[in-house]
């Protein structure tokens, strides 16, 4: 053997890689709490433990289920509700991306834009946004643009924080490469600096997401016509629990939901993330 | 006739008291392969990150072809100790990256960028994600990639610094077998003698505070090895391993000056 051919340690054949112990993985684990979940739901409201009244059995939220997919509550059917909230979180998160990401890169990349951006942002992101809502109701109305705006004003600010971050944690020599192949300086942020802070405005949407969907759900309870929050609370007050419950479950289902989309799509767009290079 | 002009070069980072670099005078000409060679601190990269336009000197004049050097640009390609490539391309985009800046054509530049795989021995791996090569390979598309934009010289920073020593010897090799075939000038900073002593043409020896060039030494290892004389054979030839000798006493010299004048 010369002194040129390292052996590889790692795939000797003979050799067994030890295993970690594991029965059951988590994935299974999970999936029997739920089970186990629901199967005390059913026994505390089969045996009578607990009035329909405060929680009715799964079945019948099921069977009401098929109901508002089919005829629907309060003038419009699930779907609508559903269309309504998703297309409010869907508009706010479209223009709160179109307008963040820019104003993220501004901060990141310019002095003066950070010197100026960066107060504003940071003094009304700690507000809840619920807390300005009223405010903008007096100024919006209650219509569709006030609750838009509400999403909006709660999704920019993760997206452009985290975009600001991204940018500002460029690798430095690969700004060098670019502009030692002539890369001018917007070619470096269309080239460089946008896909390397790609992952982490992935994960400012993630965040951005999660507090705009509670915070639409939140403001349809106060203040809509329409919508899951809407539907959730009306139902509220005419007692009709078993909507009250399926609209719980069908908000967190599309928050589930979401969590994953974005997640799926942080392993298609970002690949290299979490890879050593 | 020299390509890259570098007239008493000083340099200085701002609030520091002391110069990095004084008075350096070079020139790099085609044919040539000029490596710097020094310890740490001896501003070896900062003379490097000078003549890319990276940062400005505090006095002096670089000129490429008597044109004053202002800011990076392609006609100064450069390769990176740490790749510096871009993990959301493959190697072939990667290698035509410079082209695709400059508004090249895609089709033009996947010719040439094939072109350039090619001469650093990595064809086959077009298709390839970064970070699924070997830091040999990452040097070589990095090689490639500076290569592709056709610059008038080639700046190596610690090309091979980060690479087990067996890949090193190769890259060494595969650098001499490149730079004979493209012609291209090139300038390389490393801290590794033996690196240094069998790929310069032309050697000048850096020591620190400030950084000054205390020997300048032409050889012609490289140009032995390109005429096909095997590696082991010229790192073993008695002249090698004297001049090897020679530049190590230099630089532990230059050390122990530098330490007597501090404890004085």
């Amino acid at each position: 053997m010369s002194s040129y051919e390292i052996p590889a340690v790692t795939a000797k054949p003979g050799l067994k890689v030890v295993p970690v112990r594991r029965s059951v993985s988590t994935r299974w684990i999970s999936v029997l709490t739920l089970f186990a979940l629901v199967f005390i739901w059913w026994a505390v409201t089969a045996t009578g433990m607990i009035e329909p009244l405060f929680l009715p059995p799964p079945s019948a939220v099921l069977q009401k289920g098929w109901l508002l997919a089919t005829t629907g509550y309060m003038d419009s059917t699930l779907w609508q509700h559903l269309g309504a909230s998703l297309s409010r979180i869907g508009l706010g998160l479209g223009f709160a991306v179109l307008t963040a990401v820019p104003v993220g890169i501004a901060i990141g990349h310019n002095r003066i834009a950070r010197g100026v951006l960066d107060p504003l942002i940071e003094f009304y992101r700690p507000i809840p946004p619920l807390a300005y809502l009223p405010l903008i109701v007096i100024w919006c109305g209650i219509g569709e643009l006030s609750k838009v705006l509400l999403i909006y004003l709660a999704i920019f600010a993760p997206i452009a924080i985290a975009t600001a971050t991204g940018v500002r944690t460029v690798d430095p020599a690969k700004l060098r490469a670019a502009q030692s192949l002539g890369a001018t300086r917007a070619q470096l942020i269309r080239h460089v600096i946008l896909p390397s802070a790609l992952p982490d405005i992935l994960t400012g949407v993630r965040i951005g997401l999660g507090v705009g969907w509670s915070t639409l759900v939140a403001a349809e309870l106060i203040a809509a016509t329409s919508g899951l929050g809407f539907m959730v609370q009306s139902a509220a007050q005419f007692l009709v629990t078993d909507v009250v419950v399926l609209g719980i479950l069908v908000i967190a289902l599309i928050a589930f939901a979401m969590e994953m989309g974005l997640r799926a799509l942080q392993r298609k767009l970002v690949p290299w993330h979490g890879q050593a290079h | 006739m020299a390509l890259l002009q570098l007239e008493r070069i000083s340099a200085q980072y701002p609030g520091s008291p002391e110069p990095v670099l004084a008075d350096i005078s070079l020139s790099l000409g085609p044919q040539q392969l000029l490596v710097a060679l020094g310890p740490s601190g001896s501003g070896k990269t900062s003379l490097l990150n000078l003549i890319a336009g990276f940062v400005e000197p505090s006095a002096g004049r670089i000129t490429l072809d008597g044109v004053p050097v202002k800011g990076p640009s392609a006609e100064r390609g450069v390769v990176f100790q740490d790749d510096a490539l871009l993990p959301w391309q493959d190697v072939l985009a990667n290698v035509g990256f410079g082209l695709e800046l400059a508004g090249v054509s895609r089709d033009k530049r996947e010719i040439r960028a094939r072109e350039m795989l090619a001469l650093v021995d990595l064809s086959g791996f077009e298709n390839r994600r970064i970070w699924q090569l070997s830091g040999g390979q990452k040097q070589r598309v990095g090689l490639a990639r500076a290569l592709a934009a056709d610059p008038r010289v080639l700046l190596m920073d610690e090309p091979f610094g980060a690479l087990d020593a067996f890949t090193r010897e190769q890259m060494q090799e595969l650098l001499l077998q490149v730079w004979q075939r493209t012609a291209k000038p090139v300038f390389l900073i490393t801290h590794d003698i033996e690196e240094a002593v069998f790929l310069a043409t032309d050697l000048i020896l850096l020591a620190p505070n400030p950084g000054q060039i205390v020997e300048r030494l032409s050889l012609d290892f490289g140009q032995r090895y390109a005429a096909g004389e095997s590696a082991r054979a010229i790192k073993s030839d008695p002249r090698f391993i004297e001049t090897r000798e020679h530049v190590l006493a230099k630089v532990f010299s230059q050390r122990s000056a530098a330490t007597r004048q501090e404890r004085a």
